[in-house]
């Protein structure tokens, strides 16, 4: 499990300058949207009933980021996250607990108490979240303050006006410098913010320069725009780490964010990690939800499955 | 938690169908006994399980049909043209009422899985009944002179790999023209046509317009002999299709064939590749390759070869086959034992001849007639696999290096149906298309069907274009 850029791999010499960078990224092979959908779309109809829903739902629970990222965010409200992040049912305990509470920097602290000793991990948006418009200092002192407060997991954001306008290297350095911050003491996911880089070549490209730049995690997009995780997206962002890992055996995570309500949703994701990326991927080491409502209908379904009955959103805790 | 992440079986139902126990032929808007008492069996290729028994049509049963199809022809072709669009409406729309019921019924007959049936089959079907209903009262603006008059009565004859939808193909455009028909469906498949033949009663279409004969390959011969035939149409094997071009040669009769292929797919260095090994896959295995346009010779650039075949291999390693009436399903039962045979024998030729197979693991049922997907390596243009048709889920790997010669491999083959092109530059695409020599070029896709679309071969592969506009020319005399 290699965690950090430094690992030498077959791809480093592409980073070397800004030009050996850009033509690697744009030799990557191109992605037909009409087809990528159509893939993603066949493989939305496979049938999860009975035993394999079963097994799903709780794959989904124990995958989930339970988020928070609001400006009226309380430390009361961090700490009720925490608690159902543990124990996600009250009423039925072999639910499984999600795999990290995901909060700004300044609730890393009270999220890691609220956590200790269950095993959730404590995930925190640095780098300048949702924007990420600020200089390279403020983003990486942001990072400081949150593995500082102890945070497990670091998502940043990446510079979007630089990979938009082909400053890749800027790009690459920045996640390569955030990548330092974490250090061995936090995995680092990185954030494109697929809905506002717009072609899936550019999402492919934006995976690509992510891992080269060492990153743990690739995920689609803060929560915060119009268009979020899409099955074609991480369709995408999983064929993305599937060859990277067989170029330079490092395997990499993903993370849709954003937009994943329903279980049957949910479920389709997993659809897309199985037969895209492979059983290797059906782990929440290496792959996750970026989701806040999520959790509610997965326990709903499994309260059903168990009982037989819906039971409603009033047996399962608000947050 | 479980170790696998294993789907559960979603078999639909069969209650949805009712198949009877026996069948009889529909001549004249009746469903009648073969005139000498003939009948067969049809199966399901899935379970070997005997669906039904089905009348057995003869000269006599040709004779009457044929018959029975000049009667009607005299009121049908008089009708405006809108009202015949209205009984085609009519099918169209009762089609897809009944789209559920004819994929089950045809997943059964023909063993191909139902996702395909319900998802491309049964649309596709009541999308060329609409399509061509639309052009019934628009004849005079179609291009083919202000008063273009039908031909007649057509004998149309139909294979057994889409039964339902070469039904559709044949008879939207002959009723939308005018023309009355006289269909015999393959031996193995009749069941969706007499279905069809229930869904016209229940449109209240005229006796005569449309009469169904199932029957083996000598009714097909002697529904093309008739001499009161005007039209004939035949989609299968380029065998029977030059039998039936001797039959018909120095007749007035009007000919258009639809045979058989052995389409190019070729894959270029800069092509998408997870989508196109996703068009490779839909190429070939589509339908177990039982498909006259499949993409059976994968022609990819030489510099990429390695990294395309991987992710083929992986990409095949995911395929599912089994029950085709598991929605699950990705590969069903090959047709008939005879078919099966056919391929098996093709594969052991491409092995024996030195080329390299390779199959993803994989358990066949052990009732039925099964074959693992299949995709050779190490295969030149000089084997037997890179040129005879095998027709079911075995794909040739060839190389090439430079855009003219993978124009030159693809062309080189006795057939032209379909070609695909993959590449994420226009212009070579545009340039590549325009010399192969193939009825249909698919970019950056394959084995995408529609009713505006015309579709035909060149060469072996036949003539004449059926969909589309160019497809009303076929049933006019024009």
């Amino acid at each position: 499990m290699p965690t950090t850029a430094s690992a030498a791999h077959p791809l480093t010499d592409v980073t070397a300058s800004d030009s050996t960078l850009r033509r690697f990224l744009h030799g990557l092979p191109g992605v037909d949207a009409v087809g990528l959908e159509a893939r993603a779309a066949s493989l939305g109809t496979r049938s999860i009933k009975t035993t394999a829903k079963a097994y799903a739902i709780d794959l989904a629970i124990s995958m989930v980021d339970l988020t928070t990222l609001e400006g009226a965010d309380t430390p009361g409200k961090v700490r009720a996250l925490g608690a159902k992040a543990v124990r996600p049912d009250p009423t039925d305990r072999t639910a499984p607990a999600t795999a990290a509470v995901c909060v700004y920097p300044d609730m890393v602290a009270v999220a890691k108490e609220a956590v200790a000793g269950s095993g959730v991990k404590v995930a925190s948006v640095a780098t300048a979240f949702p924007a990420g418009r600020a200089a390279l200092e403020v983003k990486l002192a942001d990072v400081r303050d949150a593995v500082a407060a102890g945070a497990d997991e670091v998502d940043m954001v990446i510079d979007r006006g630089a990979f938009l306008a082909g400053n890749y290297m800027k790009v690459y350095d920045e996640i390569v410098a955030v990548r330092e911050v974490c250090g061995t003491a936090a995995r680092l996911k990185v954030i494109f913010e697929t809905g506002e880089l717009s072609t899936y070549d550019n999402i492919r490209r934006a995976s690509w320069l992510g891992m080269l730049a060492g990153a743990d995690f690739i995920k689609t997009s803060t929560g915060k725009v119009a268009v979020n995780a899409t099955p074609a997206n991480t369709l995408l962002m999983l064929e993305a780490v599937r060859d990277f890992r067989a170029q330079t055996g490092i395997q990499v995570g993903v993370k849709p964010a954003g937009g994943i309500r329903t279980s049957k949703d949910a479920i389709k994701f997993l659809v897309l990690v199985n037969e895209t990326a492979g059983e290797d991927w059906l782990d929440n080491h290496w792959f996750r939800f970026g989701a806040s409502s999520l959790l509610n209908d997965l326990l709903m379904q499994r309260q059903k499955l168990a009982t037989g009955r819906y039971s409603g959103p009033d047996y399962v805790t608000v947050d | 938690m479980a170790s696998a992440f294993d789907y559960a079986p979603a078999p639909e139902s069969r209650s949805v169908v009712d198949i009877a126990p026996s069948y009889g032929l529909f001549i004249d808007g009746e469903f009648v006994e073969a005139a000498d008492g003939k009948v067969f069996k049809t199966v399901s290729p899935s379970t070997e399980e005997v669906l039904s028994e089905i009348a057995q049509a003869g000269e006599a049963d040709v004779d009457r049909a044929v018959a029975a199809a000049r009667r009607a022809f005299a009121k049908w072709s008089a009708l405006p043209g809108s009202e015949r669009a209205k009984y085609l409406f009519r099918i169209a729309r009762i089609i897809q009422e009944r789209s559920r019921e004819l994929a089950v019924l045809e997943t059964l007959d023909n063993g191909k899985p139902i996702k395909e049936t319900r998802d491309a089959d049964l649309p596709l079907v009541a999308a060329h009944f609409f399509y061509y209903a639309g052009w019934a009262d628009k004849l005079e603006h179609a291009g083919f002179g202000s008063a273009p008059k039908p031909l007649g009565v057509a004998g149309q004859v139909i294979p057994w790999n889409f039964p339902l939808l070469m039904l559709a193909w044949k008879i939207a455009p002959a009723l939308a023209t005018g023309n009355t028909v006289v269909l015999k469906p393959a031996e193995t498949t009749p069941l969706s046509a007499l279905f069809f033949a229930d869904v016209c009663r229940q449109a209240g279409l005229p006796k005569g317009v449309v009469n169904i004969l199932p029957g083996y390959g000598d009714t097909g011969a002697a529904l093309v002999a008739h001499p009161d035939v005007n039209k004939v149409a035949f989609t299968g094997s380029t065998a029977v299709g030059k039998e039936i071009a001797r039959t018909v040669a120095g007749t007035r009769k009007k000919l258009t064939l639809e045979l058989g292929g052995k389409g190019a797919n070729i894959v270029f260095d800069d092509a998408p590749i997870d989508q196109a090994v996703e068009g490779i896959v839909n190429g070939i295995f589509f339908n177990q390759g039982q498909v006259c346009c499949a993409g059976s010779r994968l022609l990819v650039q030489e510099s990429i070869q390695d990294e395309l075949l991987d992710s083929l291999k992986r990409r095949l390693s995911t395929l599912r086959l089994g029950d085709p009436l598991d929605k699950n399903t990705d590969i069903g039962a090959i047709n008939s034992a005879e078919q099966l045979s056919r391929i098996t024998s093709l594969v052991e030729k491409g092995t024996a001849e030195g080329a390299e197979p390779w199959s993803p693991e994989c358990e066949l049922p052990s009732s039925g007639y099964w074959f693992a997907p299949t995709l050779f390596t190490n295969v030149t243009q000089a084997h037997t696999i890179a040129r005879d048709e095998i027709f079911g889920p075995v794909l040739s790997v060839l190389t090439f290096r430079t855009p003219d010669e993978a124009v030159a491999k693809a062309n080189n083959t006795q057939y032209g149906l379909s070609a695909g092109v993959w590449s994420e530059k226009g212009s070579r695409i545009l340039a590549v298309a325009g010399k192969l020599r193939a009825g249909v070029v698919w970019s950056n896709t394959f084995n995408k069907f529609d009713p505006t679309s015309p579709f035909g071969g060149y060469k072996e592969s036949g003539f004449g274009r059926e969909g589309g506009r160019h497809g009303l020319e076929a049933y006019l005399d024009v």
